[in-house]
């Protein structure tokens, strides 16, 4: 649906396309491993060189996820997060940050419970920029994702190895901000994609939409990320930045003090090999 | 929900899978297209005289169907009230109806060229069926079950390894079966091309609701016929247990347009339902998005799905199939819960008095035919769906009462 408002994704991708390089779309839970953390984190991810937030609205059966960013869910739901508190959390960054896009990323009935319309309301207001929202496929549309993009917040679907050309014209439809395609056929934080498969899929999504694309699902290290930044608009790092909150916690379950610290020192190594790739190649 | 009442409650689901505002197909889009693929399928083979064909040979010569309807007189008199039949499908091969759905699937499997089976188990009656059929076809098969459940379900386990399966432990969330759901939907979207999921119930994405609800079918379909011969007309009412509904649905859905028949699904309601522990999804729930459709869950006011329980491992699930959604919505089907301990007694006195030892399942079933049979006339026909048998239970209940084996 083509949209006549700009938005913080629109002016983000369109900003590193004239610088030339990709986006690096960093992934945490909000509130894991709590709420202080958590939150400390996301206002500095910025700096560290984090150019999209994805940020996991937690749920307690995420299916389509593997155990790194399952266990997130379950630290950030144990130290109390919850819907409220999410939006809360963007609310708190925008009165330091006004540019940086944030998505929240997760599953339907947190939001189904909380009240589609209020949602909306509420996540617009906080300054949420897209949803992804896993278990809504174009066929349940009507659920989330038209509300959404009339209210003006846009809705990032997930392409897949097993969307075909047939289907994905379908998956096109309706999306906005940047089509994100899923790496490899699996869950979060599974074996790292090959580059070159990769190349090829991002090429096909690309000649059907202007959307930017970005890509994820098993990316882990700078140099991952600056193979994948030379053909795609963006790269998405998740488990593997959840796994250094994970190790951040000690035997008591507190939080050792170095954990932000550590989190943002991979989002600057995942930086630069994003920003290394743009040399590399004429984009 | 429905201020009018339908001309007729078989006709769902709609082509998108919705009975009402329930089912759907919620699920990831590396999911879809298989969703899609399925669907067809499915939909080819069920207008196919040859797929029904095969089935049949195989219900009547591998399964041992029909199961018999039988006439409980003991239960009967012991209540004083209702005559009380039972439909025995815990006399099917494997010991209970899951039987029924895992042949259909596999038919189905095979005509779509899958060669690996994956699939979920609470009790273990679902994944022993399965590993039974993928055994009886030669297809690999992978089980996931919750760690808790493999602990209380150990002869189950084993033979689902007798029959060549691959029983995985599923340590996540409360390591019961949302979770051995979850993981196994995690296979399903890692391994693509050559697996197909074989779902033990009425839930799930489209056409899972509808496709096991007419696999499983072939119990109400009987019991029709069974109980012209035995008594020359229709029972008065229904009963069966629920965990995700396949046993219920199955008896239930030929007769729900018999608007004079009471129908009545029994939850397992643990420790009572106002207390919080139990898996009385419809009585106890509200609604919500999960595994693929929308239905009535147990959940809190954050939408974070809360843990079932049951001492029966089988009901133990915080969802349902969307279509017992509908029909309680609808006015349909009544709901009602009946306590661990209830059940426990139902199972003795079934024991007992029929020498049958029925799974903790139907054992629910049981604990509610127990409170309504006295109060009615002794002209009264019911029907209770006894869906499993107990050997695989013995060892759990001995310990509930405090027996050392």
């Amino acid at each position: 649906m083509a949209s006549d408002k700009t938005t913080r994704l629109d002016r983000r991708f369109a900003a590193l396309k004239a610088d030339g390089r990709a986006a690096l779309v960093t992934f945490l839970t909000a509130g894991d491993p709590d709420y202080e953390t958590s939150l400390a984190v996301l206002r500095r991810l910025p700096e560290a060189g984090a150019d999209v937030i994805e940020f996991g609205m937690p749920f307690t059966d995420p299916m389509a996820d593997g155990p790194a960013i399952q266990a997130s869910s379950q630290r950030a739901l144990k130290a109390g997060q919850n819907m409220i508190k999410t939006l809360q959390m963007v609310r708190d960054f925008r009165t330091g940050d006004d540019e940086t896009p944030i998505v929240l990323m997760g599953y339907y009935n947190p939001i189904y419970i909380y009240g589609v319309n209020r949602f909306l309301a509420d996540a617009l207001e906080a300054g949420v920029d897209g949803l992804i929202v896993v278990d809504l496929p174009p066929e349940e549309d009507e659920e989330l994702c038209l509300p959404a993009l009339k209210a003006g917040i846009n809705f990032i679907r997930l392409a897949t190895p097993t969307t075909d050309d047939g289907r994905l014209p379908a998956v096109l439809n309706n999306t906005s901000g940047f089509v994100y395609y899923v790496s490899i056929t699996g869950i979060t934080g599974a074996a790292a994609p090959d580059a070159g498969a990769v190349a090829a899929q991002v090429a096909r999504i690309k000649s059907s939409t202007e959307l930017p694309v970005a890509v994820g699902f098993g990316v882990r290290t700078p140099e991952q990320a600056a193979a994948i930044a030379r053909t795609a608009d963006g790269v998405v790092v998740g488990s593997a930045l959840v796994n250094v909150i994970r190790d951040g916690l000690n035997e008591d379950g507190s939080v050792d003090a170095g954990t932000a610290d550590r989190v943002l020192a991979l989002v600057s190594g995942l930086a630069d090999g994003v920003r290394g790739a743009a040399s590399a190649e004429a984009r | 929900m429905n201020s009018t009442t339908p001309n007729s409650f078989r006709t769902g689901p709609d082509e998108d899978g919705h009975f009402g505002i329930y089912g759907g197909r919620f699920v990831a889009e590396t999911l879809m297209p298989l969703i899609l693929d399925l669907d067809e399928a499915y939909t080819t083979a069920k207008n196919d005289p040859e797929f029904h064909r095969e089935l049949d040979g195989l219900n009547t010569h591998y399964a041992g169907r029909p199961s018999p309807l039988y006439f409980a007189e003991r239960l009967t008199e012991h209540f004083g009230g209702a005559r009380i039949y039972f439909k025995r499908d815990e006399l099917n091969h494997t010991g209970s109806h899951k039987i029924n759905n895992c042949l259909g699937q596999i038919l189905l499997a095979r005509r779509m060229g899958k060669t690996r089976i994956i699939a979920e188990t609470g009790a273990g009656q679902h994944g022993v069926a399965v590993a039974t059929v993928a055994a009886r076809f030669g297809l690999p098969c992978v089980v996931y079950m919750g760690e808790t459940d493999i602990a209380r379900q150990a002869p189950n386990v084993f033979r689902m390894k007798l029959l060549g399966a691959e029983v995985v432990p599923v340590t996540s969330g409360s390591r019961t079966l949302k979770d051995a759901m979850n993981e196994a939907l995690r296979d399903w979207v890692t391994n693509v091309d050559e697996t197909f999921y074989i779902i033990g119930t009425v839930a799930g994405p489209h056409p899972y609701p509808s496709m096991v609800r007419d696999f499983q079918s072939v119990i109400g379909t009987e019991v029709r016929e069974q109980m012209m011969a035995a008594e020359g007309r229709l029972p008065d009412s229904l009963v069966a247990c629920i965990g995700g509904g396949s046993n219920a649905m199955g008896l239930f859905h030929p007769f729900l347009d018999d608007a004079e028949i009471r129908i009545i699904g029994v939850e397992a309601g643990g420790h009572g339902v106002e207390t919080g522990e139990h898996a009385a999804s419809l009585t106890g729930g509200k609604p919500g998005v999960l595994h693929g459709n929308r239905t009535y869950l147990l959940q809190d006011d954050d939408g974070q799905i809360t843990e079932a329980h049951s001492i029966s491992a089988g009901l133990d699930y915080p969802g349902i199939g969307p279509e017992h959604a509908w029909l309680k919505d609808a006015g349909r089907v009544e709901y009602v819960a009946v306590t661990d301990t209830e059940a426990l007694e139902a199972f003795q006195l079934c024991t007992k008095l029929e020498g049958i030892i029925p799974a903790l399942e139907p054992s629910h079933a049981l604990a509610h035919v127990a409170k309504i049979a006295p109060d009615l006339p002794s002209d009264h026909i019911m029907v209770m769906n006894m869906c499993g048998r107990g050997d695989k239970d013995v060892f759990a209940v001995a310990e509930h009462l405090g027996v050392e084996m």
